[in-house]
């Protein structure tokens, strides 16, 4: 082999092959990463980038829209739909915080108590994403429908009355109430947050257990000292899973609330499908990005997990 | 040290009767008694599998017996929960706790019981076993020995009527398991807990333990001081799971005063009666066991210089090791296949050298005599089995 | 009393085990509800009330204009994002599990911002780009968008299983003679399969299953979960109860037979 190429200094023979292998050898991980990283700059960064300027352009269908650097547009979209904003923190909140209560049981379980059960159990929390999600949510309309069963035990049980003192349901009625959008979107996400929460309880070494309990921790505590704060890792990757689709979600609040429960995912929607106002939608997207990576921020920082394993 | 010195504790007894753990049709520990005196350093020796893990974990209460019940010093403890049990466990590949610094892991027990000045005997813990400056650090960060020393710190500091250790030195190398073993020796001596260690390492158990319990198959094999375990094993399995052993099939002919009379190929062996644990009927057949390092090797044409006396079997040098402090030789003897001889390299004879004519001799009061009907195999192969198993525990 | 109190102690300690099976229940509720109403016979255009038990839904599945052309074309979308989110994200997840390069922590960006983002955001932006581009909506936006999201869940699937996996494996292979090609045939590709496998059936799924992000997207065309998503307006057909039904069945078939196949060479 000759060493002809033009762009390196001349080199014995030898060392030019090796020289050139070493180049390609450098070069495989772009041409592995080309065609996808490629495919994300053309359909995901830059239709952000479009989004963006889209959120400063004005006009209308008829004339077309121009880049006008029309700020006022988020100043708009906040004002007009701060509550929408408000609800959507607030209900995605609750449905993170119940998801967290619900899960980790049957996420203990599975990883500390189920024996040769864990692999059925397991099946068991991810065989429900086998129907469509919305068939799913659709049934939730039967299961808390006026004057269905579960309504009428929870009428008869005086829960509604509590619920409805507190606001979130009306009446004796479930349905079309925030609760009702709650309870779609805990149930919805919560695969989620039992996923990764059992992956960190799974991997803590049953060992631990034992030594705190050798070490005088009754299990509760051990629980407290040990198993809660290993699992920390889980708890957050779960909550921000659960959190983040939650808040911009807006197919429980369509299919289980009425108009007074409607989200942000539900005002970015109309405005871009029905609407069309697109400078509108946009906006709303970027202060719900910015929403979220608010949010995220605080609660990383809050639950200091740079500290943990 | 005071700490423990002014507590004045000797250690607890442990005693177990009849205890016994089944997992479904396995049964991992026969009923089996055991008896471990106030304040001595008792080891459970056995390869992987064998029970001695069960049977420790059953003392801790992490383990609940199928039959059988745990006392502690004259208590019933069998249906406490390991946190109401004055016992402290030092785990195998230690447990510590990957969330806490080394400090709060040896704080553990004592904020358990509601102590509320810890700083103090934390400390002096963390001083006994030399890692004062390492309190802040988190387990993760310390090598494989510090590690293993923050588990007896973690252990020792709630001043625990029996310490249990399961394999603690498992996962160092060699050089620092010797270290370990001494350290641990002189920590038990000083605190005069009572030790129960197990391991599957016969040398580490002989170093370190006043009792070894040898086990095999979810039984005790034996049980003594480590130089009687050694020099009369009562089964072919701690024969040879115990270092190693030339086991010899012989017909027993008679009997000589106190002597039981054997045959093996036409040469005649003798054996003191004490040293036969096995019923010695003529006509009957009688393994004997000789530890290699008890044998003499001396060329055939010096034969005439052996005193009298002595066992002798002839044979030819198979293969010569040099190890240094001693030459290891296999010889074939009519009498049986590769017997193991270590000469100690004192005056070297130069003639010792594959392909020669041997004389091999020994004192017959160096012998033991075993039962004929046991496998003459039993705890040869299981040495290896149970340094790779390690991880595997048992 | 000494029976109530043994009642009391059990509960306690079996507290979790209750609370954790009372949370399964929460999550099969809806299925069983979707199959049990799969065999009714609603008065009206809605299948919310119980009123009769019948099977016509089960004989005739496509018995609704339609549903199953939605749901073939739901079938045909899934299968090709799979394909493509597959193809292009195992060559990512290589190149970020196997090679340290300069683009590569900006790279690792790009591929995590799409998981970390509301999907509703992704899709509007994604809207918006074919908007001015003129581009007309159907079956190849459904598929682009699809494609995008999907594959940055196959890079993570891959990407776990490559960085688990033993360098050394690697280099005996080629301390044994084997070329940089054979190397990655014989050796890192097939351990490699399982998170790839992995990836795919993932992909399959959201795409399948995705609704917001078709939703913008789609123009008229009509996926499985956009027809569901019309129906909830204008009347819930039983058959989408079936298929529902249908579809779980199968996925759970298979799960147990992947299971008793792959239990099998363990066991001899």
């Amino acid at each position: 082999m000759t060493t002809t190429a033009t762009d390196h200094p001349p080199a014995p023979p030898a060392d030019g092959a090796l020289h050139k292998a070493v180049l390609r050898r450098k070069r495989v991980p772009y041409w592995l990463l080309l065609p996808g990283v490629l495919w994300l700059l053309v359909f995901f960064a830059a239709p952000l980038v479009y989004q963006a300027s889209t959120s400063v352009q004005t006009g209308s269908l008829e004339e077309g829209f121009k880049v006008t650097w029309h700020f006022a547009t988020y100043w708009n979209a906040l004002t007009e739909y701060y509550p929408q904003f408000l609800r959507s923190v607030a209900y995605s909140a609750t449905a993170t915080a119940l998801c967290l209560l619900l899960g980790y049981p049957l996420a203990y379980l599975i990883a500390f108590r189920a024996g040769r059960w864990r692999h059925v159990l397991m099946v068991l929390v991810i065989a429900p994403f086998f129907t469509s999600f919305l068939i799913r949510t659709l049934a939730w309309k039967t299961i808390l429908s006026d004057g269905g069963p579960v309504v009428r035990a929870l009428d008869a049980l005086h829960v509604l009355a509590v619920t409805d003192a507190l606001g979130v349901t009306e009446g004796h009625r479930v349905l079309a109430t925030p609760l009702a959008v709650v309870c779609g979107l805990t149930y919805n996400f919560l695969p989620f947050m039992i996923l990764p929460l059992y992956t960190s309880l799974e991997r803590i070494d049953s060992r631990l257990h034992e030594a705190a309990g050798d070490l005088y921790a009754r299990p509760l505590t051990t629980f407290r000292k040990v198993t809660l704060p290993l699992s920390m890792p889980g708890v957050v990757a779960g909550t921000l899973l659960t959190f983040i689709p939650a808040t911009g979600d807006y197919i429980n609040a369509e299919l289980l609330g009425s108009t007074d429960q409607k989200m942000i995912g539900n005002v970015i929607q109309s405005q871009f499908l029905r609407v069309l106002d697109y400078p509108t939608a946009a906006a709303l997207s970027f202060l719900l990005m910015a929403v979220i990576l608010a949010m995220v921020t605080v609660y990383i920082r809050k639950s200091g997990t740079e500290e943990l394993v | 040290m005071t700490a423990f010195a002014t507590t004045g504790s000797n250690g607890t007894d442990v005693r177990l009767t009849g205890i016994s753990k089944a997992y479904g049709d396995v049964t991992a520990v026969h009923p089996l008694d055991l008896s471990v005196p106030a304040g001595s350093f008792f080891a459970l020796l056995g390869a992987s599998g064998c029970g001695k893990t069960t049977t420790l974990r059953m003392i801790a209460g992490l383990e609940e017996p199928t039959t059988g019940t745990v006392e502690l010093g004259g208590r019933d403890v069998t249906a406490l929960p390991p946190y109401k049990r004055p016992v402290n466990t030092v785990f195998q590949s230690y447990a510590l706790f990957p969330h806490l610094d080394i400090y709060e892991n040896v704080a553990f027990g004592l904020r358990r019981r509601g102590v509320k000045s810890v700083r103090k005997q934390v400390d002096e813990m963390l001083d006994l076993v030399q890692l004062g400056d390492y309190a802040r650090r988190k387990p993760q960060q310390l090598s494989g020995g510090q590690q293993q020393r923050v588990a007896v710190a973690r252990a020792l500091i709630n001043h625990p009527d029996v310490l249990l250790l399961d394999e603690p030195l498992g996962a160092l190398d060699l050089k620092l398991r010797r270290q370990m073993q001494l350290e641990l020796k002189r920590i038990q001596t000083e605190v005069g807990i009572t030790f129960v260690h197990v391991t599957h390492d016969q040398e580490e158990a002989m170093t370190m333990a006043d009792t070894v319990a040898v086990m095999n198959a979810g039984r005790v094999e034996q049980m003594g001081a480590p130089a009687e375990l050694y020099e009369t094993p009562r089964t072919t399995f701690v024969a040879n799971f115990l270092g190693t052993s030339n086991l010899i099939t012989a017909d027993v002919v008679g009997t000589a005063s106190d002597d039981v009379l054997l045959r093996v190929s036409d040469t005649k062996l003798t054996l003191p009666g004490t040293r036969c644990t096995a019923d010695a009927r003529v006509g009957g057949k009688l393994l004997v066991g000789i530890r290699p390092e008890k044998i003499t090797l001396t060329h055939a044409d010096d034969a005439g210089t052996i005193p009298d006396g002595r066992n002798r079997l002839t044979g030819r040098i198979a293969q010569s090791s040099f190890i240094g402090v001693s030459t290891q030789y296999l010889v074939d003897s009519p009498a049986a296949p590769g017997l193991s001889v270590y000469e100690q390299n004192i005056e070297r004879d130069a003639r010792l050298v594959p392909g020669a004519d041997v004389v091999l001799h020994w004192n017959p009061d160096h012998g033991f005599g075993l039962d004929a009907a046991q496998s003459i195999d039993a705890g040869t192969d299981v040495v290896e089995l149970g340094t790779d198993a390690r991880e595997a525990g048992t | 009393m000494a029976l109530l109190n043994r009642l009391a102690r059990g509960l306690r300690r079996n507290l979790v085990v209750i609370a954790g099976l009372a949370t399964l229940a929460f999550l099969m509720l809806p299925n069983v509800v979707v199959t049990v109403f799969s065999f009714n016979k609603p008065n009206g255009r809605f299948n919310y009330q119980w009123q009769h038990f019948s099977t016509d839904a089960w004989t005739h599945p496509c018995g609704v204009a339609d549903l199953c052309g939605s749901l073939s074309l739901s079938l045909w979308i899934a299968l090709w994002a799979t394909v493509g989110a597959t193809l292009l994200g195992t060559a990512i997840a290589f190149a970020l599990a196997r090679y340290r390069f300069r683009a590569r922590s900006s790279a690792g960006t790009l591929v995590f911002l799409p998981m970390a983002m509301p999907e509703v955001v992704m899709a509007a932006s994604l809207a918006t780009l074919f908007l001015n581009m003129g581009v007309s909506f159907g079956f190849w936006t459904i598929l682009i968008a699809h494609i995008t999201f999907c594959l940055s869940f196959v890079v993570t699937a891959v990407k776990a299983r490559v960085m688990s996996m033993d360098p050394r494996l690697e280099q005996a292979a080629q301390d044994l003679y084997a070329t940089p090609w054979q190397t990655f045939r014989k050796v890192t590709l097939p351990i490699a399969a399982p998170g790839i496998v992995a990836g795919a059936l993932l992909s399959f799924a959201l795409s399948f299953d995705d609704f917001i992000i078709t939703n913008f997207n789609a123009g008229s065309t009509v996926t499985f979960p956009m027809y569901v998503w019309g129906s909830a307006q204008r009347g819930t057909p039983v058959q989408i109860n079936v298929i529902g039904t249908a579809m779980f069945a199968i996925a759970v078939l298979c799960v147990l037979v992947g299971q008793l196949v792959g239990r099998r060479p363990r066991r001899s």
